[in-house]
């Protein structure tokens, strides 16, 4: 590719955190010293580009934000023409393109952080660190519901440190930490961040800590997440032994029989998923594992990584096994720096034991997982924007068919699934198909208005009272809003929670968020706040979302000054466009709790 | 030369109750003009894949949860397709406000005509309805890019990538509302990898993009295709044999393109043949 660049040179410092992904470039060509040899050469080709958001991310967390000559590097290493590089860097709201302090304070505005006083935080930061801008900016949900109103501030430096508030405090946001002393370096220079200050155990997240008869949160408390041992000593990896004894074949088979259905929200056969993937006769196969867990509301992704991240480990090398895979993306979102601390020393430590690489247990299973960080985009989580993604485009959905089993991540037969679905595969062969599904469990993520807020493990058939006198609400319970900004407003709390029974409430167990509101919480600007959160995370691809979630923010505004009949009518008309001829399903359920509010909570009556 | 192309099994597609017989391949879009109907496009283009980002060609398939764009679903044997249905026809009208309510359509051909044709209403959002309004950038002397009529198609950026020129000079930035075409860091085109083979002027469905003689006409209000003539010759610049088709309008050329079914050209040229009309 014949690429022009214009003369902007990196920094020192970016030039090394590119190098130290990257390495060290091979040739002048690549933007390395020139001599009379490579002349004699061509541009090395080699397709790259896969590691364009990694390059960006090594900029971002040393430097703060991505100079033009930082990109120009970037494309140089990669191959890459500047133009669809900038394209990618300002798809993602984690980076900067314009310079700003290397300490960014990110506070959640989403649903159950509003629910839990976030307008007064941001309020009080804003008296502190003035409007939102540079040093702070307001933000998408952060996945901390269970301790509402949250923050995340991301530090860039050689030894690039996170630190969570939540709940958050505004005076000790505004300050910055007097012990900024340097952390441990991340492992390379694409690695996330190791040291996470100021966040509670993540144990703290699941108030069934503990308890018997857990299945997918029997470690939380019990067994210490960065231990291999620990896991092991409490039947880690005894999924994968029996998978071995089944065959690739026989896992099908046994997923298929559990029933097992996608926990990401779409509810599709994940053993049929698997089957048609393993049946294509194009390789290689991938792997992907979504954690791009950015649902509002929705934190049980995030709870099972940090406090089981070799469950997630052993479920992705079961999956590759039965679909022959060699090798698994797992794609964290880029909010979640402990999560992807955890990870990143779970994969470290079982490659380390043979758990992954060439020669699985001795079996002769090769698989190996890349660990991958979003960068701040709800759309990354739909299962084809997530390949584009990884892949180092804009993450852009893109349409089906084909669908990811067919053509997926680069190209070829893809099998994508939640963290959720993956982790559900290990007891099915630990205890069973048929055992499995007698007691199928779920987890919900339970927020706002309730005392004990955090991820429950329930069996499929619970109904929704059950769930919330586990957790016991506070105040008059107004709605609930489950499935999160995609879902809907129920009222009625004895729809059991499972598929079919939200379906038929007219509803969606979607991710499984729960979020209680009671009649302190502004139902109007509940609204507000979902229509723009979709007006901002909406990629910009197709017309009927990109200009429908701006319209339908338009007139829920108007609405909240004054009800008119046009505006209701207007609403129904974009909302079933956007429903009917989007690509994906951000702008497909764009409109489900806005309409949801409206039909059964009357708010604008 | 018609270039051959290997045999391909023909499938029935039904479309509003007739059927139709298309080569397998065959988009929607080829069955539903096969059948004689006619199907509003604005990020189809007859020489590239679209990215089906509009939607305003969206169709009924029986059995869908979701309408379907027809210029990039591929037809099935024995799909029922409805053209006309009241659901395809509402989210055409919806598109055309939601596009003409944000985007300045005056030189989109049909856009009047469609939105008469669904009933849409562009105005019915209100004064205050966001849209993507800003200044033509007029950074050269070739062409001119005015954003306030781009509906985002990517057609340009797949005709500057890689369906065509591989240039690459343009991309989408931003996200959302805010996404534009942009050169890295909104350089001016004169900066950027561009290299004015015109042919993103050639492929832009709105008028976003047009050449520098024609905007300027444009403003002067001479611009008149109805006085213009279309003579087709052969560049004369280099051996590659480009049809290049000149229009005339008095006796000056104002405007050079290729018939985009020149098997040489599929439409596009390059700075010689699209501008390098100055001695004629």
């Amino acid at each position: 590719m014949d690429l022009r660049f214009r003369d902007a040179e990196p920094s020192d410092e970016e030039r090394a955190a590119v190098d130290a992904v990257l390495g060290p470039p091979a040739t002048g060509w690549e933007g390395g010293a020139r001599s009379a040899t490579d002349l004699r050469f061509a541009a090395r080709a080699e397709p790259r580009r896969d590691l364009l958001l990694p390059a960006l991310h090594a900029v971002n967390d040393r430097v703060g934000w991505i100079s033009e000559g930082a990109l120009d590097y970037v494309c140089r290493r990669l191959t890459v023409p500047p133009a669809e590089a900038y394209g990618v860097a300002t798809f993602y709201s984690l980076f900067s393109l314009r310079p700003r302090p290397a300490r960014v304070l990110h506070v959640c505005t989403d649903l159950a952080c509003q629910a839990k006083g976030g307008r007064r935080l941001r309020e009080q930061v804003e008296e502190r660190l003035g409007p939102p801008g540079e040093t702070w900016q307001e933000s998408p949900c952060l996945g901390l519901c269970e301790r509402a109103p949250a923050a995340l501030a991301l530090e860039a430096g050689p030894a690039p440190r996170a630190e969570v508030y939540a709940p958050a405090d505004a005076d000790a946001m505004a300050r910055t930490p007097a012990d900024a002393a340097p952390g441990s370096p991340s492992p390379n220079g694409s690695g996330p961040r190791l040291d996470v200050a100021g966040d509670a155990p993540a144990v703290a997240a699941v108030p069934q800590a503990g308890q018997d008869g857990l299945i997918l949160l029997r470690r939380a408390g019990r067994a210490d997440p960065a231990s291999l041992d620990d896991y092991r000593a409490t039947g880690g990896y005894t999924a994968l032994r029996r998978a071995f004894e089944l065959g690739p074949a026989g896992v099908i088979r046994e997923v298929l029989e559990s029933g097992l259905v996608g926990r990401g929200g779409a509810a599709f056969p994940t053993g049929r998923k698997w089957d048609a993937a393993a049946r294509q006769p194009d390789h290689p196969h991938y792997l992907v594992c979504n954690a791009d867990e950015s649902e509002p509301g929705t934190f049980k992704d995030r709870v099972v990584m940090e406090n089981d991240p070799y469950a997630l480990v052993e479920a992705m090398t079961v999956a590759a096994y039965a679909t022959g895979c060699a090798r698994g993306y797992l794609y964290v979102r880029g909010e979640y720096p402990r999560a992807a601390a955890r990870l990143a020393h779970a994969i470290a430590t079982a490659r380390a034991r043979g758990l992954l690489g060439p020669d699985i247990l001795g079996k002769g299973l090769s698989f190996d997982i890349e660990l991958r960080r979003g960068a701040g985009a709800y759309i990354c989580g739909e299962e084809t924007a997530i390949f584009n993604s990884i892949e180092g485009h804009r993450g852009e959905p893109r349409s089906k068919p084909p669908f990811p089993v067919e053509k997926g991540l680069f190209g070829k037969p893809t099998v994508v699934n939640n963290v959720e679905t993956l982790v559900n595969v290990l007891p099915i062969l630990e205890r069973g198909a048929r055992a499995y599904a007698a007691a199928e469990p779920k987890l919900f993520c339970v927020s706002g208005a309730v005392e004990r807020p955090g991820v429950y493990e329930l069996t499929f058939g619970a109904t929704l009272r059950e769930l919330l006198e586990l957790a016991g609400t506070t105040g008059t319970t107004r709605a609930v809003l489950l499935g999160g900004a995609a879902g809907a407003f129920v009222t009625d709390l004895d729809i059991p929670l499972t598929f079919e029974g939200t379906r038929n409430a007219g509803a969606t167990l979607g991710s499984g968020v729960v979020l209680v509101i009671d009649d302190t919480v502004d139902l109007k600007q509940l609204l507000l706040r979902i229509a723009e959160f979709f007006r901002d995370e909406s990629c910009g691809q197709c017309v009927p979302c990109r200009v429908g979630t701006v319209r339908q923010e338009e007139a829920l505004h108007r609405l909240s000054r004054r009800v008119s009949h046009d505006d209701l009518v207007l609403l129904r008309d974009v909302g079933r466009t956007m429903r009917d001829a989007s690509i994906c399903g951000l702008g497909q359920t764009a409109w489900n709790a806005v309409e949801s509010a409206i039909d059964r909570l009357g708010v604008y009556e | 030369m018609i270039p051959l192309q290997p045999p391909r099994r023909l499938i029935d597609v039904q479309i509003d109750d007739e059927t139709v017989r298309v080569p397998e391949g065959a988009t929607i879009l080829d069955a539903c003009r096969a059948a004689g109907k006619d199907v509003p496009t604005l990020c189809h283009g007859d020489t590239l894949t679209p990215k089906n980002a509009c939607r305003v060609c969206v169709v009924e398939v029986e059995g869908a949860r979701t309408l379907a764009p027809a210029c990039s679903r591929k037809a099935e044997a024995g799909m029922k397709v409805g053209t006309e249905t009241e659901r395809a026809r509402h989210s055409r009208k919806v598109v055309l406000e939601l596009l003409g309510s944000s985007v300045d359509l005056s030189t989109t051909p049909r856009a009047a005509e469609w939105n008469e044709e669904y009933g849409a209403d562009p105005a019915r959002f209100g004064p205050d309805a966001a849209t993507v309004e800003q200044p033509a950038k007029v950074d050269n002397d070739l062409y001119v890019r005015d954003y306030s009529k781009c509906i985002l198609c990517y057609k340009c950026v797949d005709a500057c990538g890689e369906q065509w020129q591989n240039t690459f000079a343009i991309g989408v930035a931003g996200r959302g509302f805010d996404a534009t075409i942009s050169t890295e860091f909104d350089a001016p085109l004169t900066d950027s990898a561009c290299v004015y083979c015109g042919n993103c002027v050639e492929v832009c469905p709105t008028g976003a993009l047009s050449f520098k003689t024609e905007f300027d006409m444009r403003a002067e209000g001479t611009w008149d295709e109805s006085r213009q003539s279309e003579t087709t010759t052969i560049c004369s610049y280099c051996g590659v044999g480009c049809n290049l088709t000149l229009h005339v309008q008095d006796n000056k050329i104002v405007k050079v393109t290729s018939p985009h079914d020149n098997p040489v050209t599929k439409g596009n040229l390059c700075v010689k043949g699209r501008f390098g009309y100055g001695y004629v």
